[in-house]
């Protein structure tokens, strides 16, 4: 099938040259080869335009970010977006002001919000340009990619089933 | 003594980071100031030593929003300095590239930023709540400014395609297919633009502006033309420097502009409009007539309208130059280095900008000016609010605070790109 033709989606978002948050871009690269061909896998810099329209006829979106909500270095954490909104100021700002949350809660005023949407957001140490990942950031990337495939073999069989029924 | 302070610490809704404050003494406005705390950027000085090649994928850096106009400025000033000219269909290309640039920022301003200022919500979300259709139109139609700089720039930020002299690979003319049925609907759409921002309610302010943008004799200006004014300006951009100088202004990290002898000025869509009304294609000012624009527009309010006819102007335009087009036999002419000094002003698409560049016989810059829109406006944007707020301060402090904001908003203030801005202090005394 080709990729995205499930209606499952990875994003991972960030800025490659800017230390730890090129961390969702990362994990999108590991997870990649470890998902079944009709999943979409992008990276994107977290412009929620552009995010919507990633999201837009999805029925599954798994969403990684880098943040900052000043937990330890490395620390992961999993939001439910399809339940609640993310919690605000952990996410960085991008172009204007709009950035993953906004993207998200636009897609919600939208209708557009897929019934599955996780973010996974990865806690940053180091923001500067240039710099490589921190070394907790480094070491969590695995074991986010490991959590991402778990998750996508359950929402990859209900992909299945819905198509089946559809 | 009466006295009042509106402060906004963070101004919402726009690019990068500042702050205003207005003093009120008595009823009377007695100052209104930008306050820019954005790190400066040092663009220029990251410049000096770099190849002239450099110059276009650097300082498309300084903005994510406008990459294409740093870009354009740059290579024609390069080419300025080293005595080549680009004609033919990479000339045309570039037109259509800065054409999905203009497409693209003037239509996250007219939705995203700025409506929501007329229709009294927070932001686009809470408008998307009640607007979702207009919205809807609003992202599908930057959308499609978005794939013009995809195809055309290899990407939709920072293009990656463009060289001093031309591209590095330029399209077939088959490529154009899928963009063509997209751009028809997107001058549908942009009409409909047009339609529905001249049904936005305006206060009645108008002011008598000194516009300042380019003018080409046959084109709506975006790449090419001479700097003309309504106030009988007319120059080249190599003469730019001797008509008008940056100011350093201690509240702010980014310079201000004016003319020499002082004079405040504005560059823009009101002032590109303004002075080239007759440059327009015949669509874009039959729809500025209907949406109520004369041939100048002094309400900066209004500028929501001028947007979008720019932004129909921009989708017929690029179908005009993809019609036409003709695939390059190649997509660059060769250059060699040399010494010399290079000067090329471009059309952002919130306005002037200009680029000046020195360069060693080897191609190194040796020196480097760039002037960017937002800064050229930021003494008008204050000298606005100083003589519309006085009108308003019967107005309850949010709401007083709201006009503020929409005040600055309707500049479209690019403060990343100009530090070189929001909080609000309003002291009513």
């Amino acid at each position: 099938m080709p990729r995205g033709a499930s209606g499952l989606i990875v994003i991972g978002i960030g800025n490659p040259d800017r230390g730890d948050d090129a961390a969702g871009r990362c994990v999108a690269r590991l997870v990649r080869p470890m998902l079944p061909d009709d999943v979409r896998v992008v990276e994107q810099d977290g412009e929620a335009t552009a995010l919507l329209a990633c999201l837009d006829g999805v029925r599954a979106a798994f969403l990684i970010d880098a943040c900052a909500s000043g937990a330890p270095a490395g620390t992961v954490h999993r939001f439910d977006a399809a339940a609640s909104p993310l919690p605000s100021g952990a996410f960085g700002l991008s172009t204007h002001g709009f950035g993953l949350a906004e993207g998200i809660e636009l897609a919600r005023a939208l209708g557009q919000l897929p019934s599955v949407c996780v973010v996974y957001a990865i806690e940053g140490a180091c923001f500067e340009i240039g710099a490589a990942l921190s070394p907790p950031v480094r070491e969590s990337l695995a074991g986010v990619a490991s959590r991402l495939r778990a998750e996508f073999t359950g929402a990859h069989d209900l992909a299945r089933k819905d198509a089946a029924h559809a | 003594m009466a006295r009042k302070t509106i402060k906004v610490d963070f101004l919402a809704r726009v690019e990068g980071e500042g702050s205003f404050k207005v003093v009120v003494r008595d009823g009377k406005i007695q100052s209104a100031e930008l306050n820019i705390f954005e790190p400066p950027r040092f663009f220029e000085a990251f410049l000096r030593g770099r190849a002239f090649s450099e110059a276009p994928d650097i300082t498309a850096r300084i903005c994510g929003i406008c990459p294409v106009a740093y870009q354009m400025s740059a290579v024609h000033a390069m080419e300025d300095a080293l005595g080549v000219s680009v004609t033919g269909p990479v000339r045309e290309l570039r037109r259509l590239l800065y054409c999905g640039e203009w497409i693209e920022s003037h239509t996250l301003h007219i939705y995203m930023l700025h409506a929501p200022d007329f229709l009294g919500y927070a932001g686009a979300i809470d408008m998307a709540r009640d607007h979702g259709d207009i919205v809807r139109r609003g992202l599908s139609l930057k959308q499609v400014g978005n794939e013009i700089l995809t195809l055309l720039g290899g990407r939709e930020i920072h293009p990656i395609n463009v060289r001093v002299g031309g591209f590095y690979r330029a399209p077939r003319r088959r490529e154009f297919q899928a963009l063509t049925e997209r751009l028809k609907w997107a001058r549908d759409a942009a009409l409909e633009t047009v339609r529905w921002t001249a049904t936005l309610d305006f206060p009645e302010c108008e002011r008598d502006y000194t516009f300042v943008a380019l003018r080409h004799a046959t084109e709506y200006p975006l790449n090419e033309g001479r700097v003309v004014s309504n106030r009988g300006l007319d120059i080249a951009p190599a003469q730019y420097d001797d008509h008008f100088e940056e100011l350093h202004v201690a509240r702010s990290n980014a310079l201000h502009s004016r003319f020499r002898d002082g004079g405040l000025y504005l560059v823009g869509p009101l002032a590109r409009y303004s002075l080239n009304f007759d440059r327009l294609s015949p669509m874009a000012r039959d729809a500025a007539r209907e949406a109520g624009l004369g041939p100048v527009c002094n309400n900066p309010y209004r500028g929501i309208i001028v947007r979008a006819v720019e932004v129909l102007y921009a989708c017929d335009e690029a179908l005009r130059i993809i019609d036409a087009y003709e695939e390059p036999e190649q997509p660059f002419v060769a250059i060699e280095p040399r010494a010399g000094t290079g000067f090329a002003a471009t059309e952002a698409p919130r306005g002037l900008l200009y680029h000046r560049y020195r360069l060693e016989p080897d191609g190194t810059i040796a020196d480097a000016c760039i002037v960017p829109p937002t800064s050229q406006n930021l003494a008008t944007i204050e000298e606005d609010l100083t003589q519309f707020i006085g009108g308003w301060l019967d107005l309850p402090d949010d709401d007083l605070r709201h006009r503020c904001e929409q005040t600055v908003r309707n500049y479209d203030p690019c403060i990343s790109c100009a530090t070189h801005f929001l909080r609000l202090d309003l002291d009513r005394g």
